[in-house]
């Protein structure tokens, strides 16, 4: 990994930014898809330093905000259950829901734990069999995977009493739903780092071909950032539409066969409901019919809960890069990290949270 | 939680691998690469090794980093 030291090197990055300058020259807004990138660039302080003509929008990669209200509450109402253990990726627990959260029914006697990964809630199905584990399935194609493995190990090894409560997301046509929204006007893409190591280059490729919009797979390095914003630029200035992949340590064309193998193999296409926004046709997966005893609201029999949105949080516009934090009258007031609103406010790849953290004065 | 961080392979055992994960020794899964080794970083995310973080590619970038730098046009 001695490449990281080159990449972290002060004249490089001075100079990449000095580039980027110098390139832009009309109005453009960029959209990162992805909340780590949104958090690495808060972090790089870089968007104090881009001048007024590139307008960074935060996209809706943060699958902790994007899952809706009425999967929280669901996830609630089964915590309450007396033969369920819930569990969660950490994020998940301080979510609030319409009246309570996930770590204040822990809190108050609720069977919920939290874990590293869906393999080690799998493990805790074994080591309990009395009791019906659900994992609370997030994510993007990132998480896919290893929650696609965890439902062929339970397969498998016939673990009947581990189940998911699924609201896994998709980027590709979650990009498309953004791209023909014309009140949000992306011009470029900087492509989502982690997702795109498992689905490769390829699946972006029709932005360029039957949107002209340009699309830039980048690392989260100041460098990986900067490097992006003046691919994009330069073409756009050239009107020149392509994806273009500067992260290849981590992202081939083809990406993660194998990875999208046991995606398939385990989960079909499905829409997805999103907070804020609600069902979004195409951008979700859900489990095929061979492991349907995996999926918690069937095997369990369970009412979904119905969305109840919070009243005045803007979420769901943050989530499309309709608004930003600074449009909402709760942020930094009555919502803050210790006393999160919106879910947007909780992670920290959240949009909010990252304002609230590094201050954005500026969109 | 979409957080995926670079560790280094210490120690491989079937279809798990024994990293070292910010000093700590993780036990990971390994099912969905190939041919990784004792040595290589991987990129872990959610208790899964997604990818083998290719050095040679990383060397690439750095240089068309430094050309773009050291183009003369705007
Ligand atoms: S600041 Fe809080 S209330 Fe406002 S949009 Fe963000 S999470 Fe919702």
């Amino acid at each position: 990994m001695k490449y990281l030291n080159q990449m972290r090197d002060i004249n490089l990055i001075k100079g990449m930014l000095e580039k980027v300058v110098l390139k832009s020259k009309t109005q453009v807004n960029i959209m990162e898809v992805c909340g780590t990138h949104t958090m690495a660039i808060f972090k790089s302080g870089i968007r104090e330093l881009l001048p007024p003509t590139i307008k960074l929008i935060s996209g809706p990669g943060c699958p902790v905000c994007v899952t809706p209200q009425s999967y929280i509450d669901t996830a609630i109402m089964l915590s309450k259950r007396k033969d369920v253990i819930i569990t969660t990726f950490g994020d998940m627990m301080r979510v609030p829901g319409s009246e309570s959260s996930l770590q204040r029914e822990k809190a108050l006697g609720g069977n919920v734990k939290v874990v590293f990964s869906p393999l080690d809630a799998v493990r805790i199905a074994k080591e309990n069999p009395q009791y019906n584990v659900v994992f609370l399935a997030i994510g993007f194609e990132t998480t896919a995977p290893t929650v696609a493995l965890s439902i062929e190990m339970a397969y498998k090894e016939n673990i009947k009493n581990y189940s998911i409560l699924s609201s896994i997301k998709t980027m590709p046509n979650t990009m498309k739903a953004l791209v023909v929204d014309e009140e949000i006007n992306i011009n470029g893409f900087i492509c989502p780092g982690h997702v795109s190591t498992i689905i490769g280059e390829k699946p972006y490729g029709f932005l360029a071909k039957d949107y002209n919009i340009p699309a830039v797979i980048a690392g989260f390095e100041t460098v990986d950032i900067l490097m992006a914003l003046y691919s994009l630029l330069e073409m756009l200035e050239n009107g020149e539409y392509k994806v273009k992949n500067h992260y290849s340590r981590l992202v081939s064309y083809e990406g993660n066969k194998k990875a999208q193998e046991i995606i398939n193999n385990v989960f079909e296409t499905s829409d997805s409901n999103w907070r804020g926004i609600g069902k979004v046709e195409g951008t979700g997966l859900q489990l095929r019919n061979k492991y349907k005893d995996f999926n918690a609201v069937v095997k369990l029999d369970i009412v979904e809960a119905q969305e109840k949105p919070i009243k005045g949080c803007i979420c769901g516009d943050i989530i499309k890069g309709k608004n930003n934090p600074l449009d909402c009258p709760y942020f930094a007031k009555t919502c803050t990290p210790i006393n999160p609103i919106g879910a947007c406010m909780v992670s920290e790849e959240g949009t909010c949270a990252a304002y609230y953290k590094y201050r954005g004065s500026s969109t | 939680m979409c957080v995926a961080v670079p560790v280094e392979i210490i120690e491989i055992q079937e279809n798990e691998a024994v990293v070292n994960y910010g000093g700590v020794k993780k036990l990971v899964n390994i099912s969905l690469l190939e041919d990784v080794k004792v040595g290589d970083y991987v990129l872990l995310h959610a208790g899964c090794a997604l990818y083998k973080i290719d050095e040679e590619e990383a060397m690439k970038t750095l240089a068309l980093f430094q050309e773009i730098l050291e183009c003369n046009e705007g």
